[in-house]
C-alpha cells in the first residue's frame, strides 16, 4: 500500500523533469549513433575525434565552422521570424540559390566601386529570396495556395532556374576559350564584391557575413521580444482570430514574415557567394537551406538559442569532411543531424501527451 | 523501334513508380495528412527491397521487404506527427534527411538483381503501343488491381469516408465519432506501403540495383502529381503518366536528335502543380483540412 502511494508521488522535482527529458532523449540518441558505427566496422570514439579534429580543435578548423554557421544562421534566423508569425517555410534551400543566383548576377553585370560592390552584392541576394518567399507569399494570401506545399514546390524550379541560367552563356555562364569543356557555373566574381575576411592562414579567419549573421541575429531577438511589430506578429502566430480582431493585418505582417524569411535565406546564399565560393554553381546550397531549417526547429524557434545551435550544426558540417578521410562515410553526419533533430521534439512531444491524457492538470 | 514507341514505353516505365506512390499519397492527403516523408518512405524501400531482393534471391520478396520498409518509415512518421503531436512537416523533412544519411551510409550490396518481365502474348506486338503497355516487368501489373481497389476502398466504403472526412473536416468528423488521429495514422501507414512499392519497384525492377538517393526527388514529384490531380485519384494517376513522360521527353529527345530545353521539361511538373493549385485552391477543391494538425477542442 505504502508503496502504491510513494509511486504515485513524482519521483523527480517538476523543475527538473525537462532538463532529464531532453538528457534522456539525447542520450538515447547518441547511444543509436555509436551502435550505428560500432555495427558498420567503425569505432565511435575514432569518430568522435575526428569529429572534434575538423571541428573545434584548432583555430583553423574553427574558422571553418564560423563559415558553415553563418550562413545556418541566417537561414534559421528567418525560420525563426516566420514560424513565430504562423507561416512554416520550407523553401529556403531555393531561396538560398536564388538569392545566391541574384547575388551573382549583380556582381557580375553591374559595376560598382569597391565599398558598394559587395553592399549591392548582397542586396540582390537577399532581394532575390525575397521575391522568391513572395511568390509563395502571394499565391497564399492570393488564391490561399498552403504555403507549404508552394515553397515546396519553388524550390525545384529555383533549381531548375539556376540550372538554366549557368548553362545560357548571354545569362551567367562563364566564357572559356574554345575547344575546352563548358562547365555549368559563372566566372569569378570580381576581387571588389568578395567580402572581407579578417584573420590569416594558420590563425581563424572571420568574415564580414558572420558579422552581419550575428547582428541580424542580435536584432532578431530585441525586435521580436521588444518591438510592436514583433508583438503583432507572435500575436499573430500564436492566435490569428485574435489577431485580427484587434487590428493585425495577416497579409502584411505574416505576409512581410515569408519575405523576411526568404530575405534571410537570399542572404545567406549571398553570404556563401561573396565570402567563401566567390562564383556561382549548381551545388552552391549544398543542403544549407534544408540544415538551416533544421537548426531553427532544434532551437524551438527561440532566436538566441539559434546561435548555438547554429554553432554546433556548422561544426557537423565541418567534422563531416574531415570524417571522410577516415573512411567513415561522411552520410554518419546526415543521420547524427537528423536524430538530433528527433532527440530535440521528442520531450515536449512527450510532454504534451502526458497533458492530454490527463486534462485535470494545468500547464505548468 | 520508332522515336514514338521509344518515348511511350520509357514513358511508361518511368511512371510505374510514381504510379504506386502516387496511391499511397493520394489516400494519405485524403485524410489530411501532407507526408513530406514520401521520398524518404520511397528511398527506404529501394534500399530495403533491393537488399531483401538479393538476399533472397526473389524479386517477390524483395518487393515485400520494400513495402515493410516503406511501412517502417510510415510508422515513424505516423507515431510521431499523428499519436504524439510534432508537426508533420517538420517529421517528414527530418525523416528524409534520416533516410539519406542512412541508406548512403549503410553498406549496399552491389550485385545486380533482374525481374522477369510479363510480355502479353500477340498484344506486346502491337504497333506503338505494344512494347510499352504489354511488355513490363510483372509488379508493373499489380498496378491494374491495385489502383481500382483502392479507388473502391477510398469511395465506397464506410473506412474511406471517414478517412475522406478527415481531410475535408476533422471538427465534423470527430463529432460524430471518428477518431481522426487514428484514421490519418491509417492513411500514412497504407501512404508507406505503397510508396515503398514504388521505391522498391524502381530499385529491384527498374534499375536492378541501389545507388545512394536514387529515387532523387520523385517523392516531392508525387507530391506535385496529387496536387496536379486535383486530389482525384483518376487527375493523380494522369498527373504521374505525363510527369513520367516529361521525363521520358528529357531523356529520349536529344538522343533522338531533337533540341529541347531540358530544365524546362524538369520544372514543368511543379510548375504544372502551383498552376494547379492558383486555380484549385480557392474554389474548394482538396482536402479542406490538408496538412492542418487535428486537436480535439481546439478550435
Amino acid at each position: 500500500m505504502t508503496d502504491r502511494v510513494a509511486r504515485m508521488r513524482p519521483a523527480v522535482p517538476a523543475r527538473l523533469v525537462t532538463p532529464l527529458a531532453y538528457l534522456a532523449s539525447f542520450t538515447v540518441t547518441m547511444t543509436a549513433v555509436a551502435l550505428l558505427v560500432e555495427l558498420t566496422g567503425h569505432s565511435a570514439a575514432e569518430v568522435a575525434l575526428t569529429l572534434y579534429q575538423g571541428s573545434f580543435a584548432d583555430l583553423l578548423s574553427l574558422g571553418r565552422v564560423l563559415d558553415e554557421a553563418t550562413a545556418l544562421l541566417l537561414v534559421a534566423t528567418g525560420a525563426v521570424v516566420c514560424a513565430r508569425a504562423g507561416m512554416f517555410n520550407i523553401g529556403q534551400e531555393g531561396q538560398l540559390v536564388i538569392g545566391a543566383l541574384a547575388g551573382a548576377f549583380v556582381a557580375l553585370r553591374v559595376p560598382a566601386p569597391g565599398w558598394l560592390a559587395p553592399v549591392l552584392t548582397l542586396g540582390a541576394a537577399a532581394a532575390g529570396g525575397a521575391l522568391w518567399a513572395g511568390v509563395a507569399a502571394a499565391l497564399h494570401y492570393w488564391r490561399r495556395v498552403n504555403v507549404v506545399i508552394g515553397t515546396l514546390l519553388l524550390i525545384f524550379l529555383a533549381s531548375q532556374l539556376v540550372s538554366f541560367a549557368l548553362n545560357r552563356d548571354w545569362l551567367l555562364q562563364e566564357a572559356t576559350p574554345a575547344g575546352q569543356n563548358r562547365l555549368p557555373q559563372s566566372a569569378v566574381l570580381p576581387a571588389a564584391a568578395h567580402l572581407p575576411r579578417w584573420g590569416r592562414y594558420p590563425g581563424i579567419e572571420v568574415g564580414a557575413g558572420a558579422l552581419l549573421a550575428i547582428g541580424i541575429a542580435a536584432a532578431t531577438v530585441v525586435l521580436l521580444a521588444r518591438s510592436q511589430w514583433g508583438f503583432r506578429l507572435r500575436l499573430l502566430g500564436l492566435n490569428p482570430v485574435a489577431a485580427r480582431r484587434s487590428g493585425v493585418r495577416a497579409g502584411l505582417v505574416g505576409g512581410g514574415a515569408l519575405l523576411i524569411s526568404g530575405g534571410c535565406a537570399g542572404l545567406a546564399g549571398g553570404v556563401v557567394l561573396a565570402g567563401d565560393v566567390h562564383r556561382m554553381q549548381g551545388g552552391i546550397a549544398n543542403n544549407l537551406g534544408w540544415e538551416g531549417l533544421l537548426v531553427a526547429l532544434v532551437a524551438r524557434h527561440h532566436p538566441a538559442a539559434v546561435v548555438p545551435v547554429a554553432v554546433l550544426f556548422g561544426a557537423l558540417r565541418a567534422g563531416a569532411g574531415f570524417l571522410a578521410s577516415t573512411g567513415v562515410p561522411r552520410y554518419l553526419v546526415s543521420v547524427l543531424t537528423a536524430l538530433i533533430v528527433i532527440a530535440s521534439t521528442l520531450p515536449a512531444a512527450f510532454a504534451e501527451l502526458r497533458l492530454r491524457r490527463r486534462p485535470g492538470r494545468s500547464r505548468s | 523501334m520508332t522515336g514514338l514507341e521509344l518515348v511511350l514505353a520509357s514513358a511508361l516505365r518511368l511512371s510505374v513508380p510514381l504510379l504506386f506512390a502516387a496511391l499511397g499519397e493520394w489516400i494519405a492527403e485524403r485524410a489530411g495528412a501532407l507526408n513530406v516523408s514520401l521520398e524518404g518512405m520511397m528511398l527506404a524501400a529501394a534500399f530495403g527491397g533491393y537488399v531483401g531482393a538479393v538476399a533472397t534471391g526473389s524479386s517477390a520478396l524483395g518487393l515485400l521487404c520494400a513495402a515493410a520498409t516503406g511501412l517502417s518509415v510510415a510508422l515513424a512518421q505516423s507515431g510521431m506527427s499523428y499519436r504524439l503531436t510534432v508537426d508533420a512537416n517538420v517529421v517528414g523533412l527530418t525523416l528524409n534527411v534520416l533516410v539519406l544519411g542512412l541508406t548512403s551510409y549503410l553498406p549496399a550490396p552491389t550485385e545486380p538483381v533482374d525481374v522477369p518481365h510479363l510480355t502479353v502474348p500477340g498484344l506486346s506486338a502491337l504497333p506503338v503501343v505494344g512494347g510499352a503497355l504489354f511488355d513490363q516487368p510483372w509488379p508493373a501489373y499489380l498496378l491494374l488491381g491495385l489502383a481500382p481497389a483502392l479507388w473502391w476502398v477510398g469511395y465506397r466504403t464506410r473506412w474511406g469516408l471517414e478517412l475522406r472526412a478527415c481531410g475535408d473536416g476533422p471538427r465534423a468528423a470527430d463529432a460524430s465519432g471518428v477518431d481522426v488521429p487514428r484514421r490519418r495514422r491509417q492513411a500514412v501507414l497504407v501512404c508507406g506501403a505503397f510508396a515503398g512499392l514504388g521505391g522498391g519497384y524502381l530499385a529491384v525492377a527498374e534499375v536492378g540495383l541501389f545507388n545512394p538517393n536514387m529515387t532523387a526527388g520523385r517523392g516531392y514529384l508525387v507530391l506535385a502529381a496529387v496536387i496536379f490531380g486535383g486530389w482525384t485519384l483518376r487527375g493523380t494517376l494522369a498527373g504521374c503518366l505525363l510527369f513520367g513522360a516529361a521525363d521520358a521527353m528529357r531523356l529520349a529527345l536529344p538522343a533522338l536528335g531533337y533540341q529541347f530545353n531540358p530544365q524546362l521539361l524538369l520544372a514543368t511538373p511543379y510548375l504544372l502543380a502551383l498552376l494547379t493549385m492558383t486555380v484549385l485552391a480557392r474554389r474548394g477543391h482538396g482536402p479542406a483540412a490538408l496538412g492542418v494538425p487535428f486537436r480535439r477542442g481546439l478550435t
